[in-house]
């Protein structure tokens, strides 16, 4: 069963005082999520994320097009029990503890009273925060509250998520933390779906991914299939600063660092340079082929000139 | 989700929204108003104790009224153009109505909060009222119970300004909220005015002026302080027609407030 089926969801604002014009936040929009998916949905800033992840929330009404999420209407009140959404730099009621926020969203949310005060505990500490539930949100940090939108976020249960740029405002540690938390998530059947420019975050997380840009829809694919494709090139590492006269014939592309060489050539070459480096003495560190990189298929996606030039382990 | 939340009745949504509405406001110190309200009556009480002989009830009762209704105008226009705006500026909303809430619970429960606020502000203020009262005349009388009917109705009219600010913060920005919800609130305190030239004139004009007058809000229906301060009774029929004029109004004010929301997008 699909979690989420988008069917040409659409977004048109008319911008201008006088004359106005439309502007495409989101462009005919046709995507599938399935259930227990991680799906990472990667664009620049502005590319359509926000706009898209608000339609799904009912936030703002598409212009055209529609979407149903866990096979009901973006307007269902059940279909809303049944998710949880971190919006991006989530703000809350500051004058509330982080507690009484909590259990506020667990009451709207439909859960029973006795349960209340022990879920709120419980997901603070499931995202780190377990010594203060009852401080005042307003002396919270950025990192701090992003944990607590992630906490309110899965407070309910929810079998599907929504993440908006999750690891924003988290310092490494936190963003391991998220990490953590998402493949749990994925580890106890929920699906999620998050919206992120990190692309290692992406590759390492997400079963898919669909690259949005200026609002279109760019390209959707298993990050396996992604990466698992080799390029027809290999790299190579030798200790040392000396390039083999002979690579310059191969076409190599070397690069010194520190006291090691990379170099990468066609596939084709790899006994050549093996017996070059061997003929020279020098001592080899490794040798890989290349593989296809997220960021590759990211950067091919918006922009397809740039990429084809570019070959980048 | 582990059961059907939607089962619940809609004021199981509405309530806890009104309680942190409510909370809110409390939290940040509106009722801090209680303390100039205290000093204000305090201070006529001992002056007009000094300078007036034989009116002092009228005085502190006028006074004291009047403090109670403005103090609760400001209040209820000042908060109530930020209980939509402020929550779609500082982003709150995304994560409630993300959750099974509807639009419509959301205004309701926000107005119902500010209105639970504008009641307890007013009970302590009325118990500033009658201890003002207490300290001029020394005791109380039969006819200072409907003083209790004065702050009933203005009450009525906190529900009244609420409903219309949540109207107006629903389509436009706090400040002209603000500036509607006051002009509105004024033209309102001269309704009966209103009729009475709408009534002396003709044609075209009459037509416009009796809509203007009708569709203002009578607040001058509202207000009966005066003969309350005389110690003059108010009639059941008018509590009655008031309580009806009262919530209709508001409710209209409120669905119109629901309708546009309903729209909205939030950018």
């Amino acid at each position: 069963m699909l979690a989420i089926k988008i069917l040409g969801l659409e977004k048109i604002y008319n911008v201008g005082f006088w004359r106005k014009k439309p502007k495409y936040a989101l462009r005919p929009l046709h995507l599938n999520v399935g259930e227990g998916e991680i799906f990472g949905f990667l664009g620049p800033n502005g590319a359509g994320k926000t706009t898209t992840l608000k339609l799904l929330m009912g936030l703002v009404f598409p212009t055209a097009g529609t979407a149903r999420i866990l096979g009901m209407e973006i307007d269902d009140p059940r279909m809303k029990a049944q998710i949880g959404f971190l919006p991006e730099q989530p703000y809350f009621y500051d004058y509330l503890t982080a507690r009484e926020l909590l259990e506020y969203y667990a009451q709207l949310s439909g859960v029973a009273a006795k349960e209340r005060s022990r879920k709120a505990d419980e997901v603070l500490a499931k995202v780190g925060l377990p010594n203060v539930a009852g401080l005042q949100l307003r002396k919270f940090s950025k990192g701090m509250l992003q944990r607590v939108g992630i906490a309110q976020a899965i407070l309910h249960d929810p079998k599907l998520l929504f993440f908006d740029e999750p690891m924003s405002g988290l310092d490494p540690l936190g963003r391991r933390d998220v990490r953590d938390l998402m493949e749990q998530l994925k580890h106890e059947g929920k699906t999620v779906f998050f919206s992120t420019h990190i692309l290692p975050d992406a590759e390492a997380l997400c079963d898919r991914v669909a690259v949005i840009h200026d609002g279109e829809l760019k390209g959707v694919g298993a990050v396996a299939d992604l990466t698992s494709g080799v390029r027809g090139k290999i790299e190579i590492i030798w200790s040392g600063r000396i390039i083999p006269p002979a690579f310059k014939g191969l076409g190599a592309d070397c690069h010194v660092t520190g006291d090691t060489v990379r170099a990468i050539v066609s596939e084709e070459c790899q006994d050549a340079v093996l017996d070059a480096l061997r003929n020279a003495h020098l001592r080899l560190i490794s040798l890989s082929p290349v593989r296809n990189s997220l960021e590759a298929y990211y950067v091919s996606k918006l922009q397809p000139g740039k990429a084809a030039a570019e070959v980048r382990p | 989700m582990k059961g059907a939340p939607m089962k619940a009745a809609p004021m199981s949504r509405v309530f806890p929204i009104a309680l942190n509405t409510f909370r809110e406001a409390v939290r940040d110190r509106v009722l801090y108003n209680l303390v100039a309200f205290a000093v204000l009556m305090s201070g006529a009480a001992i002056l007009v104790g000094q300078i007036s002989v034989g009116i002092e009830k009228l005085v502190v009762i006028n006074l004291g009224l009047t403090a109670v209704s403005l103090f609760g105008v400001v209040i209820s226009i000042f908060i109530g153009i930020g209980l939509v705006s402020k929550e779609i500026d500082k982003r709150t909303l995304y994560t409630l109505l993300s959750r099974p809430v509807r639009r419509w619970e959301f205004v309701v429960g926000k107005f119902l909060g500010l209105v639970g606020t504008l009641v307890l502000n007013t009970f302590f203020m009325a118990i500033g009222v009658f201890g003002a009262l207490l300290y001029v005349a020394h005791h109380f009388a039969k006819p200072d119970a409907w003083v209790l009917v004065a702050l009933y109705f203005i009450i009525l009219q906190f529900v009244i300004v609420t409903g219309l600010a949540l109207l107006f913060s629903s389509f436009s920005s706090p400040l002209m909220s603000a500036v509607f919800a006051f002009s509105l609130f004024i033209v309102g305190a001269f309704a009966e005015d209103l009729r009475g030239f709408a009534r002396m004139t003709k044609g075209i004009t009459r037509w416009i002026a009796t809509g203007a007058a009708y569709l203002v809000p009578n607040f001058s229906a509202l207000n009966v302080i005066t003969p309350v301060a005389h110690g003059q009774p108010v009639s059941g029929q008018l509590i009655l027609y008031n309580t009806a004029y009262a919530l209709i109004y508001a409710t209209m004010a409120i669905c119109g407030a629901v309708l546009i929301f309903e729209r909205r997008n939030l950018k």
